[in-house]
């Protein structure tokens, strides 16, 4: 369990490695033959195994509440992939690197993250991960952990509904303006940005990133859930 | 094979014959793009018709907005899984656009060409004959940018990413060329009822 609401799933498939960024297509299957799948981000770097998907549970989910509830170790699931062409980042694309996740959108960065590192973490790397309070942001320690032995990665927490824990962490839902003063205190203009999380949040901090001049062409984005 | 402990939430009798297979039906309207959603000016907004790389036919807002409108009523079905049942939409039909420009559908192919460099293709087929529209409103009031406002291309019969959004033009092509998603691993046509995903599927 990464948070509450967010669980790992762990898989042990022979599936290519793939890219940092992209997902797997999940397909399970009732007794009379009805099947629903859903796209699952992974956030193991290519090639670790066992793979690491991600899965937040949606209260009213057909397919995320048994990953919650129901799977056990040891169980097949059905998988496709890995999948996705465009909101992918590999070691010789370079940097700098700006990634920024909103709640469980953090599964993606991740995989680039621990790319990164694994590849010998060249460019700088600032990762700005917005969760409700500290202990719904996903892969905290880990990534605390990681700054730590990574001088070129600068881990910014933010959090909406609780205190900051550490120096230089927001509490405040991100906009132009924290957005701007994180890119200045950071000091680089980064070749590529990933964000990724629910629609609003992509929004806000896309619409916050063109206020701050950064160049559209260089963001990509992956976002889940609508406009209601 | 089934899943150990899968019962899953087959939709009611009614909605079932609208969904095709693999999807499931959402009050939400979700969102996706591959970047930020473009700032795209009204004043000099022009969508532009052409064959290949020459001009057909260009239109300013005001102007396109005076071209014969039609409704559409029906479900949307995007390749992530989600549909939508009984979206309105409103806008000019490619058959509208192109009698507009005094034309025929110059050839068998065409890319919809975006305002943040999205393409996609769509065979004229699937265009003609009532099948799409530039549709600049949804559900009564003018389209929402998030959601491709102020104009985006409407298949509804094809999954959704061939309805680009932030619609600049429409380019008619001599071959099927991929566009955006077709590149990067998904189907040259997309057809829901038979689960086009992917471009190894059928």
């Amino acid at each position: 369990m990464l948070t509450p609401r967010i669980v790992s799933v762990f898989l042990r498939a022979p599936l290519p490695p793939g890219l940092a960024g992209q997902h797997l297509v999940v397909r399970l299957t009732a007794p009379d033959g009805y099947a629903a799948q859903r796209s699952y981000s992974i956030a193991s770097a290519p090639g670790a195994m066992p793979m690491e998907l991600v899965v937040e549970k949606l209260e009213d989910g057909e397919v995320s509440p048994f990953f919650h509830e129901v799977v056990a170790a040891g169980d097949h699931i059905e998988v496709r992939g890995p999948l996705g062409g465009h909101f992918v980042w590999r070691p010789a694309d370079g940097g700098p690197l700006l990634l920024v996740g909103g709640g469980s959108g953090v599964a993606p960065l991740m995989a680039m993250v621990r790319d990164w590192y694994a590849s010998g973490a060249k460019v700088p790397l600032l990762l700005v991960v917005s969760a409700r309070t500290w202990d719904e942001l996903a892969f905290r320690d880990e990534l605390v952990a990681l700054q730590a032995r990574a001088p070129l990665l600068r881990f910014v927490a933010v959090t909406t509904r609780d205190a900051a824990h550490r120096p230089g962490d927001l509490v405040q839902r991100l906009d132009s303006a924290a957005l701007q003063r994180l890119l200045t205190e950071w000091g680089h203009a980064p070749a590529h940005v990933f964000v990724c999380g629910a629609n609003r949040f992509v929004e806000a901090v896309t619409t916050g990133l063109l206020d701050a001049a950064v160049p559209p062409d260089r963001i990509r984005t992956e976002r889940y859930g609508g406009t209601g | 094979m089934a899943t150990r402990g899968f019962t899953g939430r087959r939709p009611s009798a009614a909605f079932a014959s609208r969904l095709p297979p693999g999807q499931f039906e959402t009050d939400d309207f979700p969102v996706l793009s591959k970047g930020p959603t473009p700032r795209v000016d009204l004043a000099t907004w022009r969508f532009t018709l052409s064959d290949g790389p020459r001009p057909l036919a260009s239109w300013t807002w005001d102007e396109f907005e005076a071209l014969p409108r039609t409704v559409w009523q029906g479900d949307i079905h995007c390749v992530t899984t989600w549909s939508k049942f009984d979206t309105t939409w409103e806008g000019v039909t490619v058959d509208d656009l192109l009698a507009a420009a005094g034309v025929a559908a110059p050839s068998a192919y065409a890319l919809a060409i975006s305002h943040d460099d999205y393409d996609t293709n769509v065979p004229a087929a699937d265009l003609l004959n009532g099948r799409a529209m530039v549709a600049t409103r949804f559900n009564g009031a003018p389209l929402a940018a998030e959601h491709g406002g102020p104009a985006r291309l409407l298949v509804p019969h094809l999954y959704f990413w061939k309805s680009a959004k932030w619609l600049k033009g429409l380019r008619f092509t001599a071959r099927d060329e991929a566009g955006f998603w077709e590149l990067r691993g998904y189907h040259m046509r997309g057809d829901p009822w038979k689960q086009q995903r992917y471009s190894d599927d059928p």
